[in-house]
C-alpha cells in the first residue's frame, strides 16, 4: 500500500505478532483496526508480568459538579447512573418532551 | 364515548384537514387550487398544538388560549433572529376556526432513535446567542415557570381522579419539592433579575436543521419565548444530569459550549449550580409531575427513569434551594 501522507510505498513488519505497515519514505506507521490495542496490551504484559490488580475507581475522570439533591454519580459515591451503552427508552422519550 | 369527547374529536379532525389545506396552499402560493402530488404529514396533534407538514411548509395551529398579541411579538422575534430561531414564512399569525396558525419552513429534527447524535454544542451555542440578544420591547415573560405550574395542576387533577394510595404516595415528594421552590419558580411572582431573551421550553425536539437536510441547527417553537431568567433554558439538561439520566460528558459538552459562546446564564467559570439550582429543581419537579400523571393515567407504577426524577424530588426538601446570584428569595 501507499503512505496516505507522502505516498511512498509502505512495508509490512511483524512486531510481537502484530502486523504493522511502515512508510519507506517518512517512516510513518499505519495500524489497522485493533492493532494499537493489541500493541498496548502486549506492552502492559511486558512491563507488568504479575496479574494486574482490579481496575481502580480512580480510573474514571472526576464527574462535573452536581447538586446535593441529585442522584449519586459515578466516581463520587460509587454511582448508579441510568445511562449506559443503551439509553433507557423512557429517557429517550423525556429528551424530546416538554 | 361521551358527547363532549365526540365533539372534540370532530373538531380535531376538522382542524387537521383545514390546517392541511392551509399548509398546502402556503407550499404552492402560485397554484393554490391545483392538485399536487406532495405528501402531507401530520407532525404533532396535542391539546396545545397541532402541526402539519406539506412539502417544505409546516403549519402550526397554536393552543386555543393563545394570546394573539403575545404570539405576534414572539413570531416577530423569531423573524429578527434568523441565525438562532427558525424564521417564520409569514410574519403574522392567521386565524383558523378558533385557533391561530403560523407557517414555517420545514427543518430536519434530531433523530429520536439516535439521541446519542444530539447536537448538544449547537443547542448550547444557540441558547447563548439567544440570551445575548436584546429583549424586544413589549415581549411577554418567558413561560417556563407557568408551564411548571401547569404540570403541577395536571398532577392535582390526576390525583383527584384516583383513590389509589400507591399513586398518591408517588405524588407526595413531587408536591413537597414544588412547595419548597421560590415563588418566582412557581409562577407565583414575577421572575427576578435582569431579564434575558429566553426560549422557555428547551428539549431535543426544539432543534431542526434548516435548510433541510444539512443546514445549520436552529431553535423552533416560540410559544414560550420571552423575557426571563436565562438559566431556565439550561435547566432541563441540568436536571437530567443531576438525576443521573444524562451522562456527565454530554452535560459537560453542553455547559462548556454555552460558556464558550459567552452565555450569560452562568458565570464563565467555577460552580454553575448557584445559578442552575432553582431552575433545575423546578424542571425536575415539572418532569416528575408529568411522569407521575402519566403513570397514574396508565394505572402503572413509575418506571425506573420516572422514579429517578421522583427520588430527586424526595431529596430536595432537606437541602434548601441555593440563592441565585443577584436574585432575592
Amino acid at each position: 500500500m501507499q503512505c496516505p501522507k507522502c505516498h511512498a510505498p509502505m512495508h509490512t513488519f511483524n512486531r510481537n505478532g502484530v502486523q504493522i505497515e511502515q512508510c519507506s519514505g517518512c517512516r510513518g506507521i499505519f495500524l489497522d483496526y485493533g492493532e494499537l490495542e493489541a500493541l498496548t496490551r502486549l506492552e502492559s504484559q511486558w512491563s507488568q508480568p504479575a496479574p494486574p490488580p482490579p481496575a481502580a475507581p480512580q480510573a474514571y475522570p472526576a464527574a462535573p459538579a452536581a447538586p446535593a439533591w441529585g442522584a449519586p454519580h459515578g466516581g463520587q459515591h460509587g454511582g448508579h447512573g441510568h445511562y449506559g451503552h443503551h439509553r433507557h427508552k423512557s429517557f429517550g422519550h423525556m429528551l424530546f418532551s416538554s | 364515548m361521551t358527547a363532549e369527547a365526540d365533539a372534540d374529536t370532530r373538531t380535531g379532525t376538522t382542524l387537521i384537514s383545514a390546517l392541511t389545506a392551509r399548509a398546502r396552499a402556503a407550499a404552492h402560493p402560485h397554484t393554490p387550487a391545483a392538485p399536487c402530488a406532495c405528501a402531507g404529514t401530520p407532525l404533532a396533534d396535542r391539546p396545545d398544538a397541532t402541526v402539519v407538514r406539506h412539502a417544505g411548509t409546516v403549519a402550526k395551529a397554536h393552543a386555543p388560549d393563545t394570546d394573539p398579541t403575545a404570539l405576534a411579538l414572539r413570531v416577530t422575534t423569531a423573524a429578527r433572529l434568523p441565525d438562532v430561531l427558525l424564521p417564520p414564512l409569514t410574519p403574522a399569525p392567521a386565524p383558523l376556526h378558533d385557533r391561530l396558525v403560523t407557517f414555517w419552513p420545514y427543518g430536519v429534527p434530531v433523530d429520536p432513535d439516535d439521541p446519542d447524535a444530539a447536537p448538544w454544542e449547537s443547542a448550547a451555542t444557540l441558547l447563548a446567542l439567544l440570551h445575548r440578544a436584546p429583549v424586544p420591547a413589549g415581549l411577554p415573560p418567558m413561560r417556563g415557570p407557568a408551564k411548571a405550574a401547569r404540570a403541577i395542576g395536571r398532577l392535582h387533577a390526576a390525583l383527584r381522579a384516583t383513590p389509589d394510595a400507591v399513586a398518591r404516595a408517588a405524588a407526595r415528594p413531587v408536591l413537597a419539592a414544588w412547595a419548597g421552590l421560590p415563588a418566582w419558580a412557581r409562577a407565583a411572582a414575577p421572575m427576578p433579575g435582569p431579564a434575558a431573551l429566553c426560549h422557555g421550553d428547551l428539549h431535543l425536539g426544539q432543534l431542526v436543521r434548516h435548510p433541510a437536510p444539512d443546514g445549520p441547527w436552529k431553535l423552533i417553537d416560540v410559544d414560550d419565548l420571552g423575557a426571563g431568567v436565562p438559566a431556565w433554558d439550561l435547566a432541563r439538561p441540568a436536571a437530567w444530569y443531576a438525576c443521573g439520566l444524562l451522562p456527565p460528558d454530554e452535560w459537560t459538552r453542553f455547559l462548556a459550549a454555552y460558556r464558550q459562546a459567552g452565555g450569560p446564564a452562568v458565570p464563565p467559570d467555577g460552580d454553575p449550580w448557584r445559578a442552575l439550582d432553582v431552575p433545575a429543581r423546578a424542571l425536575t419537579v415539572q418532569t416528575a409531575a408529568l411522569a407521575v400523571t402519566k403513570a397514574l393515567a396508565a394505572g402503572r407504577p413509575p418506571d425506573e427513569v420516572e422514579q429517578a426524577v421522583v427520588d430527586a424530588c424526595a431529596r430536595m426538601p432537606a437541602i434548601p434551594p441555593r440563592r441565585t446570584p443577584g436574585i432575592p428569595d
